[in-house]
């Protein structure tokens, strides 16, 4: 049975006080985040409080859900990793049957009170799940380790990718290859990888891709060819970003995001808002404390003594910066459009609370003295 | 295995944190990557994205301004703007035309011809602008769409004035009509002074006072959201209104002279003596102005352009008549002023007049009588309308000095009244004559110059112009229609001309005896009420040759004679004057005279007292 650290402390005899498992630099790191998501937010949503409230009670449960993940020890996470990926396996294989959804796409579970999104839940246990096969093995992974690596992996990216939901399924299977590759993985696997995505992307594009997701690499490259159509999100974001300046238009002055002609403005285009309205100043300072984010989890990764502990944090670093470049660079019309909201600043419920929970085991981590 | 080297915890944590290294760098490649991508929107292409976002939301649209409203002397409205709704849709926010369109023919009943000329606009009007897809809704249209349209994304009800006019046909020669601007207009116009109008004055007083009554157009910067619906006024430039005109017309006598002259074809114009302001100015037929201003339909065009009736021409402007025996009253004051004659020089009528060493005799009107007698003095002339008098008369007083008279008089030139396309008509001279004919004058010319014929032309107007300028002893008034052009009074030109005021007693007491004597030709229409001086006046349509019998049952209609008639009144102190025409009326007496009777009745009954201006003022307060 697992048993919460400060009871066993207090068993075990130990005089002292019983203590919370936080880290303090990625609460305040997390919190500061928090705060200029729910600013930038309120401004996005038209200066409605709709939104923001939801977004706050979510960031409530979240906080608490953290706090109380912090405190089961790394052994446990890494023992249950099994129960959650076969769990989340089944849910992702119940939204193919009974899942509801929106834009043609099937993505959630409508549980009555709550609808959640299990492809969300599946970026915090795929990497967590290839980071406890690789615990108490030697590394680097041998050819088979690596097939059952990627299979671990590829199995949730499929089931995502045919609901259809290519960008989130990308990410999941980028965080199970962190893992893999933060595990040791040779180089000549890299580059056989890389010469296989090279082949595979021509296949890819006739085959896979449906026509939606041909356009959208498409539109990147000259979005003035539909300009009110599939090029008009780009165009409007870029002007919006363009227009708010080294210093903004200020907080919900922003033309581009009031009068509507940035959609998507408080999901996934939410960081055009901030541009706009913060200018290039508001950019760089969210950009500054995601980096402080990610290297306090990459430390943390670092000085964990256990395996699954390095790999669950190094994978969610790397992840999480991922996310971060993919939205800000979708929205800047580097990067195709798919849809990656940006942590902690985009609305969306299930996204927060998968991210909080595994911040929660990152806390875990970060106060693990144990080596196994 | 060899390869599986790192067993020991610590070779682990230092090869994983080796990678987490290489992951750090890769992370700081992509943070430089995403800072110089935005730096590059934010810093390089600012000024450029900030245009696009202003683009996006700032519209400038012009603001029209109220045309001019035209008004009778007394505040009657004889041009106004209404408001028309005009629905329109603005293609690229409006979605799938094929389900808007089936959804606003639910609403507003679209017509297949509304929606083909709407997709033709469409194709041809520049992106993102609203196109117009029915003009003239009804309030209930309006009210279906207020209530379900509104959240229509693209579709919008604009309301745009348009111009009426109440008094439709009767006002409809002087006070014209807009139209919408087509391409020849577009050429000749300022487009930016255009720019919230698309009609323009086509005719009459408002193409004549067209850039007064268009005023300034304004502008307002607005902000619109990404469907097109105005958030915000950023800067508004008030347009300056068009001026309001006041005629001299008098809506009144306008309507009365209408009727009138109602199913002839003919013309009235009636001018206040003291001032030369028109009181009213009428051409019939006539037709309704207002369907030229949404555009008339192409048959009901044709019908009126192809109507032998010519309800399109405004004969009181443009109709180009001999004058006939009009013409008398000033050739025998010219006379008597010229001292060709004086006042007791009488002559024997025998019914025909001969020039010395010509075969061919120059008849009267009544030459089957046996003329007007012995002892044919000029008042009998005028009274009797006697041709023959005048033929002796114009050739002892010569065609040169009879010209400038006619010239003096308003004849030959245009009047210079403010009114687009007026005829001069033609004042006959020898000087006319070498320079349009290239040849001689004969004083057979003279001799058909003095009763009116030959190659004498006048406009109704100038026959108004004419006798006004008799009746006011030599006031040599010009006529105009607007009093006052935005509140300020207009000026015009006028002068004096000199004449014996014994020739004007003489001439005024032989005109007043044509009405009131009991020979007058125009004697049926005498009154006791107050007194009229006239002249009537039939002008030949075709040439009767010198032994030709005047046979009217052989004529056609179009071909007998126009009835024309001159008069002012009251004789002591003369304040209208009218000229009027009756196309193939026949007889000035029969025909044209009652008419200006029934107007002058009309004109005693509304301003009996002395001054029109007092009068003005009395009814407008």
């Amino acid at each position: 049975m697992p048993q919460v650290d400060f009871v066993r402390r207090i068993e075990s005899g130990r005089r002292t006080a019983p203590k919370l498992h936080l880290d303090l630099p990625l609460l305040t790191l997390v919190l500061l985040l928090a705060a200029a998501g729910i600013t930038i937010l309120y401004s996005a949503a038209g200066e409605q409080f709709f939104y923001v409230k939801r977004q706050l009670v979510f960031l409530t449960v979240g906080l608490a859900i953290m706090v109380v993940i912090a405190q089961f020890p790394v052994r446990f996470w890494e023992r249950w990793t099994i129960v959650f990926y076969t769990g989340g396996l089944l849910l992702l294989g119940l939204v193919l049957l009974v899942g509801v959804g929106a834009k043609g796409a099937q993505r959630w579970l409508d549980l009555g009170f709550i609808r959640v999104q299990p492809s969300e839940l599946m970026k915090l246990t795929v990497p967590m799940m290839v980071a406890a096969f690789f615990h108490r093995r030697a590394v680097p992974p041998n050819f088979a380790e690596v097939m059952i690596a990627l299979a671990l992996t590829g199995g949730p990216t499929l089931l995502i990718l045919v609901q259809p939901d290519l960008g989130t399924s990308l990410l999941i299977f980028s965080s199970g290859v962190f893992a893999l590759f933060l595990a040791g993985l040779e180089k000549r696997y890299m580059v056989g990888g890389a010469t296989l995505a090279v082949i595979a992307t021509p296949l890819a594009w006739i085959y896979l891709l449906r026509d939606y997701q041909r356009q959208r690499v498409e539109t990147l490259f000259n979005p003035e060819s539909d300009a009110l159509g599939s090029g008009w999100n780009i165009i409007q974001s870029q002007t919006a970003i363009g227009s708010g300046g080294l210093t903004g238009k200020g907080w919900g002055n922003g033309t581009q995001s009031q009068l509507n002609f940035l959609p998507e403005s408080h999901t996934d285009f939410i960081i055009a808002v901030l541009a706009e309205e913060f200018g290039l100043v508001g950019v760089l300072i969210l950009l500054t404390i995601y980096l402080l984010l990610i290297a306090r989890i990459a430390v943390i990764a670092a000085n964990t003594p256990s395996v699954f502990g390095k790999l669950v944090a190094g994978s969610m670093a790397m992840t999480f910066f991922v996310y971060i470049f993919v939205n800000m660079g979708m929205v800047a019309g580097i990067l195709p459009v798919v849809g990656v909201p940006l942590p902690f600043v985009s609305y969306g419920g299930t996204a927060l609370l998968t991210l909080l929970f595994g911040f929660g085991v990152l806390m875990a981590i970060a106060t693990d003295k144990d080596k196994n | 295995m060899e390869r599986r080297i790192y067993i020991q915890p610590e070779r682990i944590t230092s090869l994983i944190n080796g990678r987490l290294a290489v992951a750090a760098l890769l992370m700081v490649i992509g943070s430089v990557v995403l800072v110089a991508r935005y730096s590059h929107l934010q810093i390089v292409r600012h000024s450029d994205y900030v245009t696009r976002a202003d683009n996006n939301r700032i519209q400038v649209r012009p603001v029209a301004a109220p045309r001019g409203l035209i008004f009778d002397r007394n505040g009657v409205l004889l041009a106004e703007n209404r408001p028309s709704y005009t629905l329109t849709v603005t293609v690229e926010r409006a979605g799938d035309l094929a389900q808007l369109l089936p959804v606003l023919t639910r609403l507003v009943g679209l017509s297949e011809r509304e929606i083909t000329a709407f997709k033709k606009r469409a194709t041809r009007s520049p992106r993102h602008q609203p196109v117009p897809l029915k003009y003239r809704l009804d309030e209930r249209d309006h009210a279906r769409l207020a209530v379900e349209g509104h959240n229509l994304p693209g579709v919008e009800v604009t309301a745009q004035p348009q111009r009426y006019y109440p008094l439709g046909a009767a006002f409809s020669h002087v006070v014209g009509y807009v139209g919408k601007i087509n391409d020849r207009d577009a050429a000749q116009i300022d487009a930016n002074r255009y720019a919230a109008v698309d009609s323009i004055g086509k005719s009459g007083l408002e193409r004549e006072y067209e850039l007064q009554l268009l005023g300034g157009a304004g502008s307002e910067q607005i902000e619109t959201d990404a469907r097109g619906r105005t958030t915000r006024l950023l800067e508004r430039t008030e347009p300056r209104p068009g001026a309001n005109l006041s005629l001299s017309i008098d809506a009144r006598l306008q309507q009365r002279a209408y009727q009138l002259l109602a199913g002839e074809r003919g013309a009235l114009v009636a001018i206040d003596v003291t001032t030369g302001g028109v009181l009213a100015m009428i051409s019939t037929p006539s037709f309704d102005p207002n369907p030229f201003v949404t555009g008339i339909s192409h048959r009901d065009y044709t019908a009126l352009i192809s109507s032998a009736d010519k309800p399109m021409f405004d004969r009181a402007l443009r109709g180009q008549y001999p004058p006939g025996s009009t013409i008398k009253p000033l050739f025998g004051l010219a006379a008597l002023q010229e001292h060709a004659i004086e006042q007791s020089y009488t002559i024997e009528d025998n019914g025909f007049f001969k020039l010395p060493n010509v075969e061919r005799p120059w008849r009267d009107w009544n030459y089957k009588r046996g003329g007007h007698g012995s002892h044919v003095d000029l008042a009998e002339a005028i009274i009797e309308s006697c041709d023959v008098f005048f033929y002796d008369v114009s050739i002892k007083t010569g065609i040169d000095a009879l010209a400038a008279y006619g010239h003096k008089f308003g004849l030959g030139n245009p009047t210079g009244i403010d009114l687009p396309g007026e005829a001069s008509g033609i004042m006959p001279s020898a000087e006319w004559k070498a320079a349009k004919l290239n040849s001689q004058w004969f004083d057979g010319d003279t001799i058909n110059a003095s009763i009116g014929q030959g190659f004498f032309l006048a406009t109704p107007l100038q026959l108004a112009v004419m006798t006004a300028r008799l009746a006011s002893r030599g006031e040599a008034i010009t006529p105009y229609i607007v009093e006052t052009n935005n509140g300020v009074a207009t000026t015009h030109r006028r002068a004096k001309i000199e004449v014996d005021s014994t020739n004007w007693d003489y001439l005024h007491q032989a005109m007043q005896q044509v009405v009131a004597g009991a020979r007058g030709t125009a004697r049926g229409i005498a009154t006791n009420a107050y007194s009229i001086a006239g002249k009537t006046g039939t002008a030949q349509v075709i040439s009767i040759a010198a032994d030709e019998e005047y046979d009217r049952d052989e004529l056609e209609h179009r071909q007998r004679d126009h009835a024309l008639f001159i008069a002012f009144a009251p004789v002591e102190q003369p304040r209208i004057a009218i000229g009027l025409i009756v196309e193939n009326g026949e007889h000035g007496s029969s025909v044209a005279a009652p008419i200006a009777r029934g107007l002058l009745d009309l004109y005693m009954e509304l301003y009996p007292s002395q001054a029109t201006t007092g009068a003005t003022l009395d009814a407008a307060s």
